[in-house]
């Protein structure tokens, strides 16, 4: 009898779990695999939404690296902004996590408070920071003058913009704080009490423990930190404009106006290529200097190499 | 000591965070005067509800809030069958490649949107999608990589002994993903749902590329209308974000316990 349950699956198997898989396989090849082959394939070309294309090799990458000023200057405003925004959203979202950790009472309410932000739409995100920002009439303005602070023109000034992205984008780090406040409940208490009972002082202990037992969530958060700061567009787009003169002309904005107000896709094709190797280059060497000093419990997955 | 520090430290952090949802809630019911006095007014003299009425009828907003409900009804009932399907495929059978192919999906989550929005783009208006909602709905019926990975975690906590006995009676393995484990993921369900909802609810790349009439425009296009260079009506665009913010705040704190409790990674959608 349990020779004839286990030999009826066996049967099956050939095409069940394919039926089962197929709609991800379907939505692979045709928006995600198809796209990237095709967008790669538009990137060697020059190709408008209508008309003509033709075939321009390397062209669009060489005239991109070599010719265009806005390519080097947007790649540049969107790195700063990453180094200032990646650091400071895996920061924060470390010290709020590590604050709820250890609350006695009202864990759940303050983890609901810091994650609100991160439920609503950016466009909601961007007009409530709009106002906010307000020179003359502005809730921030009003709070820092507490502190003999001058009005700020935050959306105005070339230098100051930025600034004013990064802080409405930190508005939303509950997410991340979420992952890290997950992995922190995972960490065996057992650890610390051993280290208490040997003497290791509390920051000691977040510095030898807490630190590499987060180590793969940190790893997760800083490339998804990373691959979010590049893809900025919606606050650019709409808060500033990529203003004032440019400077949050980000490289997300760069390669979407490209195709879609100068509907150049083979050379928007090729901005978004230059970026996704960019983002993988960065990612690669996250994970190989967490290498050093996070801690893998067991392999990734056994057995996911074969085939 | 230390923890009445940590509590003061953190119910201020907290009122920080909360605070601009409720100075943009403000800004929608304060008079015209109230709005432009500074310093600012916390509890206003009066309170103007009826101007989200009049905010609400300065466009047609409720063109946008019925293509929003169909793009988002219609995607989420896709993205949670397509994905339940998929992680159970990949939770309960072995079949040649699936390791490869797991690790496939898994990589897909890292390629970056910008790469593929162009193509896509070009794939939908060769077909004659653009300007329709069809680009923001159908692609969900073809599950998502994050879901997938959350649902096949939850199957894999259900005995294999359930399926085996259900199978023994006779069961077809359609009937143990219908029957049984869809009932039983439930859960992992909401999660998605509500992740998906949120997701679609909240889209406004999606909708400002391939849509192009306002009779086909979502809310959130509908509220970025009103961000005019020129003169930006602030009661009507805090009175309106007010509202878009709504829907997903209350779908919050219903599923509340849910995404607490079940979900690593909700960052990982922009």
């Amino acid at each position: 009898m349990s020779h004839d349950s286990r030999a009826r699956p066996r049967l099956r198997i050939s095409l069940t779990p394919y039926l089962f898989i197929s709609p991800w396989v379907l939505g692979f090849l045709l928006f995600t695999l198809g796209p990237l082959v095709f967008s790669l394939t538009m990137s060697f070309y020059d190709w408008p939404v209508v008309g003509e294309r033709s075939f321009v090799g390397f062209g669009n990458y060489r005239s991109m690296l070599t010719e265009d000023p806005m390519f080097w200057e947007s790649l540049g405003i969107t790195t700063r902004f990453a180094l200032i925004y990646v650091p400071f959203n895996i920061v924060l979202s470390f010290l709020l996590a590590l604050m709820l950790h250890h609350a006695r009472f009202g864990a759940g309410f303050f983890r609901t408070a810091f994650y609100l932000p991160s439920v609503i739409s950016g466009v909601a995100l961007v007009m409530i920071w709009n106002w906010i920002y307000s020179q003359e009439y502005g809730l921030l303005n009003y709070m820092l003058s507490f502190a003999g602070v001058e009005p700020v023109n935050w959306l105005g000034d070339k230098q100051i913009a930025v600034v004013a992205i990064i802080i409405a984008s930190l508005w939303g780090l509950g997410g991340t704080m979420l992952i890290l406040l997950t992995g922190l409940k995972g960490i065996p208490r057992e650890l610390y009490e051993a280290a208490t009972v040997s003497g290791v002082p509390g920051w000691a202990q977040t510095v030898y423990i807490t630190i590499p037992m987060l180590g793969p969530m940190l790893v997760f958060t800083f490339i998804t930190s990373i691959i979010s700061a590049f893809q900025q567009l919606t606050i650019a787009l709409l808060l500033t404009k990529g203003g004032p003169q440019k400077a949050t002309y980000f490289f997300a904005m760069y390669i979407y106006d490209n195709a879609f107000k100068f509907y150049d896709m083979g050379y928007a094709a090729a901005g978004s290529w230059i970026m996704f190797l960019f983002v993988l280059a960065l990612s690669l060497l996250v994970m190989r200097w967490s290498a050093a000093w996070s801690y893998y419990e067991g392999e990734l997955k056994s057995g996911g190499r074969d085939a | 000591m230390r923890k009445l520090l940590l509590h003061s430290a953190l119910t201020l952090l907290a009122l920080l965070f909360i605070l601009p949802f409720y100075w943009t809630f403000l800004s929608a019911v304060k008079s015209t005067a109230d709005l432009y006095q500074f310093p600012p007014v916390f509890w206003p003299s009066e309170w103007h509800f009826e101007n989200f009425a009049a905010s609400w009828n300065k466009l047609p907003f409720n063109t946008f809030l019925w293509n929003s409900t169909v793009v988002v009804v219609l995607s989420t009932i896709g993205q949670v069958l397509s994905s339940s399907l998929v992680a159970f495929g990949f939770a309960r059978f072995r079949f040649p490649g699936r390791d490869a192919l797991f690790i496939l999906l898994l990589a897909t989550m890292m390629i970056p949107w910008d790469v593929k929005m162009i193509p896509l783009y070009m794939e939908f208006n060769y077909i004659g999608w653009i300007n329709t909602l069809k680009p923001l709905i159908v692609p969900s019926y073809f599950a998502d990589a994050f879901f997938v990975f959350m649902l096949r975690q939850f199957i894999m906590t259900v005995p294999l002994e359930i399926d085996e006995a259900a199978r023994m009676d006779g069961a077809s393995s359609f009937d143990i993903y219908w029957r049984i484990h869809l009932p039983l993921m439930l859960p992992g369900l909401i999660l998605v749902g509500t992740f998906h909802f949120m997701n679609a609810w909240n889209d406004y790349l999606g909708p400002l590329i391939f849509l192009n009439d306002q009779s086909k425009y979502t809310l959130t296009l509908g509220l970025a209308l009103f961000k005019n260079p020129h003169d930006v009506d602030i009661t009507a665009v805090a009175a309106i974000t007010t509202l878009l913010c709504l829907p997903p705040l209350a779908l919050f704190f219903v599923a509340q316990r849910y995404i607490m409790d079940g979900a690593v990674g909700s960052a990982v959608k922009g």
